[in-house]
């Protein structure tokens, strides 16, 4: 056999062991954007007119964000910050915050934006009397339950500053009442009956185990760097986006079947290489899009869409020179090494012109605009290695030196004969 | 070569396309969509049909402001509002009653900044594409000046402008006077078909820069436009075969896809057919109009 022979089934083999492992196992899943797997988007406006630093503002804000998130038990959240300038088009910085499969939006507000202050008061008849003792000191916030009652009680350890703030309040004034106001609100009135020393607290109240563990995460993780304002937010039912998601793979079964009629019978036996091609490029991206992992979004599966349109053409330009050299009475052979060599420059230039949209979509782009961009422009570079140098192989595996009016008829195309 | 020849006539045709089209914007005018204009849009689903009266009275008890409703679906209805805050929001999905199916909410200078974000985008790409032309065809500058017939590189970045132009404007008539809202995802359609259609233009450029390479090799004096027609003709095929391909894909999104992805396939086949007409029978034809201009300045 013959060098390409070998190669088109080593290549038949890598692509039938992709396929099989990543899509029919489903090794590793895909990432699916919000408008197909439902879930809620929400866009903050940073206000960091009084920060200095006001990229080390946001980088802060977006860990504080994450970790009240992850604790949320959100699967595969997104947080990204957006700066401002000419570049990004915005006028001021931005966060944004996916939350896929989360469509109660007033929880996941309320969980992003609270910023809880705690604060320690001393009651002096009808008076509050600030102890400069707050949420700031807090080393740390745990949920316990009483041994006995089995109600939630939270503990609290402060760190070393705090720790003796407490200890000289708890010694001057034992006997009196030191409140615990959360937001302003008094969350339970202890009397301060001995000195505590080792900075270690307890909060009984009138909470369930629920509203005391979202208690001790807003504790836990303070207050947020910078403030922040909700400009924009989405929300997006499961339903519509699987129904979505369905009608998408189904369109592009009946669309891909459709199409690999048509290039077998217009284009023969290359047609039917093209069709190969292509499904090895179908399983190319798609394992990429799983291992990168590309976000699908609906625009996103758009533009591969329309990238399987340029994988073909690169095929066509290629087999229409072809058939322009079999005319003038070449070999098959020397008719698809012309083809291939003068179709290049095309391809190249045509796909070049497409990555250079799909970048400045994807700089320029809104997340969906994004989407859209990064599937148009991965595809287009996959489309360019497969559909030259995967058909290549191919069709010189195929093109047997020994030419024949039967394989003359099955390279040429179209109506002719 | 008719189409070489009979280039006034498709000139035509596009200019009375693009007339009709403009007159269309301004006519109907663009229907923004919240993503440009800031808003709420809320999609309920009901168990059964409701009467678009039934969900109007309802409404109009809140104090809402004015609101649009259109149907989506077998089921669903689409709610169009200002702003809301997250009060007026359950206010609303409680009151009309039904399954949230999706809610979005733009604020006025999140809007404000896409518009102008995807106007640039588009400046962009343009600008980005005629630069790679100009560069890609540089060569044929070149030979120019060895005499042989043609037009210098740019002029092919300015037939390709025109033939963008009229593969954006067609498209954006059409949708205008469908009474379609001008949204996020529009946008990207009209970048795809902008890809596409340069995509298609340079392919039958390559032709023409291919032929003139051959034509200074071989010294054949040839008139310009003959090396056009010739171009197009032998590149005909392959345009109209690729654009059968992704029609056929965009097809059964069409008619096969999600409501979402529908009105996009819908704008995407408008686009092909307007991106495969004008690499055919604006771009190249322009090429020859040039040349022929050229050459009346040069004679005077």
């Amino acid at each position: 056999m013959r060098k390409e022979s070998w190669i088109s089934i080593i290549l038949l083999i890598i692509f039938s062991f992709l396929g099989w492992y990543f899509l029919l196992k489903n090794k590793v899943p895909f990432h699916f954007g919000l408008d197909l797997v439902g879930g809620t988007e929400l866009i903050y406006r940073a206000d960091t007119s009084a920060v200095e630093d006001v990229g080390g503002a946001m980088e802060s804000l977006k860990e504080v964000i994450e970790k009240r998130v992850n604790i949320f038990g959100v699967s595969e959240p997104i947080i990204q910050t957006e700066s401002a300038g000419i570049i990004s088009g915005n006028k001021e910085e931005r966060l944004i915050v996916e939350l896929p499969g989360v469509t109660d939006i007033d929880r996941a507000i309320a969980l992003i934006g609270k910023t809880p202050t705690l604060e320690f008061h001393l009651i002096n008849g009808e008076n509050l009397l600030s102890t400069g003792l707050t949420g700031r000191y807090l080393k740390q916030a745990r949920v316990e339950f009483n041994s006995t009652t089995r109600a939630p009680v939270i503990s609290l350890e402060f760190n070393k500053e705090g720790g003796e703030l407490f200890a000289q309040i708890t010694r001057d004034h034992q006997g009196e009442i030191l409140a615990i106001l959360l937001d302003g609100e008094p969350l339970s009135a202890p009397v301060i009956q001995e000195e505590i020393r080792d900075g270690k607290a307890q909060i009984t109240g009138d909470f369930t185990s629920d509203e005391a563990k979202d208690l001790v995460r807003n504790l836990n993780y303070g207050a947020l760097p910078v403030p922040i304002e909700l400009v924009s937010s989405q929300t997006i039912g499961a339903t519509l986006g699987e129904s979505a998601l369905n009608a998408g793979m189904r369109a592009g079964i009946i669309g891909l079947t459709i199409l690999s009629l048509f290039l077998i019978l217009w284009y023969r036996l290359p047609g039917l290489v093209a069709v190969v091609a292509l499904i090895c490029y179908i399983i190319l991206s798609l394992v990429i899009f799983k291992l990168v992992p590309v976000t699908l979004t609906a625009a996103g599966i758009a533009g591969f869409i329309l990238s399987i349109g340029m994988a073909v053409d690169a095929n066509v330009l290629i087999f229409e020179r072809a058939k322009e050299e079999l005319k003038k009475d070449k070999s098959i052979h020397d008719s698809l090494h012309e083809g291939f060599s003068r179709a290049w420059y095309s391809i190249r230039d045509s796909n070049i012109s497409s990555i250079i949209t799909a970048i400045i979509l994807f700089w320029l782009g809104t997340s969906a605009v994004k989407g859209f961009a990064l599937t148009l422009g991965v595809g287009v570079l996959i489309s360019m290695f497969t559909a030259i140098s995967v058909s290549r192989t191919f069709l010189f595996a195929i093109a047997s030196p020994r030419e024949s009016k039967l394989m003359r008829f099955l390279f040429s195309n179209g109506l002719h004969k | 070569m008719f189409i070489i020849k009979y280039r006034k006539v498709w000139f035509a045709l596009s200019a009375i396309l693009i007339a009709a089209s403009i007159w269309s914007i301004f006519a109907y005018g663009f229907k923004l969509s919240i993503d440009f204009k800031g808003g709420t849009l809320t999609e309920l689903s009901f168990e059964q049909r409701l009467y678009q009266t039934e969900i109007e009275s309802k409404l109009s008890k809140l104090d809402l402001g004015s609101y649009s409703i259109r149907p989506s679906g077998e089921k669903n209805y689409v709610i169009r509002t200002r702003e809301l805050n997250q009060a007026e929001k359950k206010l609303l999905t409680e009151s009309v009653g039904g399954v949230t199916e999706r809610q979005n909410t733009v604020g006025p200078t999140v809007g404000a900044e896409l518009q102008s974000k995807a106007l640039k985008a588009i400046v962009v790409v343009v600008m980005m594409i005629v630069l790679f032309i100009t560069f890609a065809f540089r060569k044929v500058s070149a030979s120019l000046s060895r005499g042989i017939r043609g037009v210098s590189s740019w002029k092919y970045g300015l037939a390709t402008i025109i033939a963008l132009a009229h593969d954006v404007i067609i498209p954006a008539g059409i949708f205008v006077y469908l009474g379609h809202e001008i949204d996020l995802l529009f946008v990207t359609g009209l970048l795809a078909i902008l890809g596409y259609s340069v995509h298609d233009t340079i392919v039958v450029f390559d032709r023409v820069r291919e032929n003139l390479r051959i034509n200074q090799e071989q010294n054949r004096d040839e008139d310009f436009e003959v090396t056009v027609g010739k171009s197009v003709n032998q590149t005909f095929t392959r345009s109209i075969n690729t654009s059968v391909t992704i029609f056929i894909t965009l097809l059964a999104l069409y008619i096969f896809g999600s409501a979402a992805t529908q009105t996009f396939s819908l704008l995407l086949i408008i686009g092909l057919i307007a991106g495969t007409y004008s690499s055919i029978f604006v771009a190249s034809p322009l090429l020859v109009t040039f040349y022929k201009l050229q050459r009346k300045r040069a004679q005077v």
